[in-house]
């Protein structure tokens, strides 16, 4: 299968790039990994009139933190998150994610941030991101932009990106002392979106809970922002089994998954019940210094 | 709107041109322009690895990347494993322990495991699981493919040794 004809620009820099988009007047697409939307190309679900290859552009692979912020950039592939030592003791949410992420054929080449742009509605990194309350920057014709992940998406594979935008970089408040984090995801077989899977980041200060964030991963339209079930945990000591069944119950009620082939939907509103439970027990043991 | 553009790569070591439209998946470029047919094309839709080439030393979906992004850079395929000294540890591994079926899957497979090896030369079972699980084997020949990574892996490290 062969995607219908394009034309193909490999910019060497960001304003040639966006030059390029502005000529492009609407029918023109940015790829960094391509790992959703050529296979979106090949079945002609898409048909860009111009490709805007960002591979070229030298400085877009930063990953770093620099000044409390995690600096991931366009080109930072799914598997540098995953072999990230920096990630890894810095980061857990991010690599449980990356590890259940497509597969890792795809994890070579597919981005970090791509994979927000790109918008799908059940995408493991749109979760992560807005629990982990990441900020979304970019740049236009106007200049910079910034938007924040938590509302970023806006309905199925579409955000608030600009169609004149380059998403450039997302940053990531680095962890306070105490902070956990985990995501949990049930899925049928490698390479499949998730049955559900929910992220959790808290903070645990003298064995109290001070700051708690929940999203869950295609049990509804969107990735759904559980806030009175994190918002139910703060105040409550990191032992409390009876406070995180409450959470998982109160992640289960305002999860609207749909039956399908991964499952029916009584199945799925109990498997975010369960899953928000042993992420928070994760998460309270990392945030312990106690890995899970 | 898309005239043909020259791609020059480096592939098993050798520069290699070829002049393809910018809708052009490499695997077709790797085939067709280059004739190296031992890169298969399984499922044409990112899902089943069959089509595997390493990418700057990191195994890549060549059905779900444009042969004009290769353009400078060095791609592997399964022509290159074997040198003048013979069949690569892996190719060994494979042949030693039938590590193959109807033989479909096998160079993505190999090309995985290669870099696998590269990165890790002594995995364990699991990580080979998950390190192949990108490469689906119809004949689900799995437990043969387990064998030869491990008889690449204990090959390899008594020839470093």
């Amino acid at each position: 299968m062969l995607p219908s004809t394009f034309e193909y620009v490999a910019p060497t820099s960001l304003d040639e790039a966006l030059q390029a988009l502005v000529a492009g007047a609407g029918d023109a697409k940015i790829m960094s990994g391509g790992q959703s939307l050529l296979p979106m190309m090949k079945l002609r679900l898409a048909s860009p009139g111009t490709i805007i290859d960002l591979n070229g552009i030298a400085g877009l692979d930063t990953l770093e933190e620099v000044d409390g912020m995690l600096h991931i950039g366009a080109l930072v592939r799914h598997g540098e998150i995953e072999r990230s030592e920096l990630i890894r003791d810095r980061y857990p949410m991010m690599r449980d994610a990356s590890l259940h992420l497509a597969d890792p054929l795809i994890r070579n080449r597919g981005t970090f941030c791509g994979s927000l742009a790109h918008g799908d509605p059940a995408g493991d990194w749109a979760t992560v991101a807005a629990t982990l309350g990441a900020e979304i920057h970019a740049v236009g014709p106007d200049g910079a932009v910034v938007h924040s992940a938590i509302d970023f998406q806006t309905s199925m594979f579409e955000t608030q990106l600009g169609s004149d935008q380059i998403l450039v970089e997302v940053r990531i408040p680095a962890p306070k002392p105490g902070q956990g984090s985990a995501y949990l995801k049930i899925e049928r077989k490698v390479g499949d979106y998730a049955a559900a899977a929910v992220g959790v980041m808290i903070v645990v200060d003298g064995g109290t809970i001070t700051e708690a964030s929940i999203g869950l991963t295609n049990v509804g339209p969107l990735t759904i922002h559980a806030a009175d079930a994190a918002a139910s945990l703060v105040g409550k000591s990191i032992d409390d089994a009876a406070a995180f069944e409450e959470a998982g119950r109160l992640a289960m009620e305002i999860s609207e998954p749909s039956s399908d082939l991964r499952g029916p939907e009584e199945y799925k509103r109990d498997l975010v019940r369960v899953l928000t439970k042993r992420a928070l027990r994760t998460a309270g043991a990392r945030a312990q210094g106690k890995e899970a | 709107m898309s005239d043909k553009m020259i791609v020059k790569a480096t592939v098993n070591g050798e520069e290699c041109e070829a002049l393809v439209e910018p809708r052009t998946l490499l695997v077709h470029m790797i085939r067709e322009s280059l004739h190296l047919t031992g890169t298969h094309i399984g499922c044409d839709t990112t899902s089943c690895g069959a089509c595997t080439v390493l990418l700057d030393g990191k195994p890549v979906k060549s059905c779900t990347i444009l042969a004009v992004q290769a353009n400078g850079r060095e791609i592997a395929t399964v022509e290159g494993l074997e040198t003048a000294a013979g069949l690569s540890v892996v190719q060994e591994g494979f042949k030693e322990e039938h590590g193959l079926h109807c033989g479909y899957c096998t160079p993505g497979m190999m090309m995985t495991v290669t870099a696998l090896l590269e990165e890790n030369p002594d995995p364990t079972e699991d990580e080979i699981r998950k390190a192949i699980s990108g490469n689906l084997c119809r004949c689900t020949g799995y437990v043969n493919i387990i064998k030869a990574v491990q008889y690449a892996a204990g090959k390899k490290e008594g020839a470093a040794a």
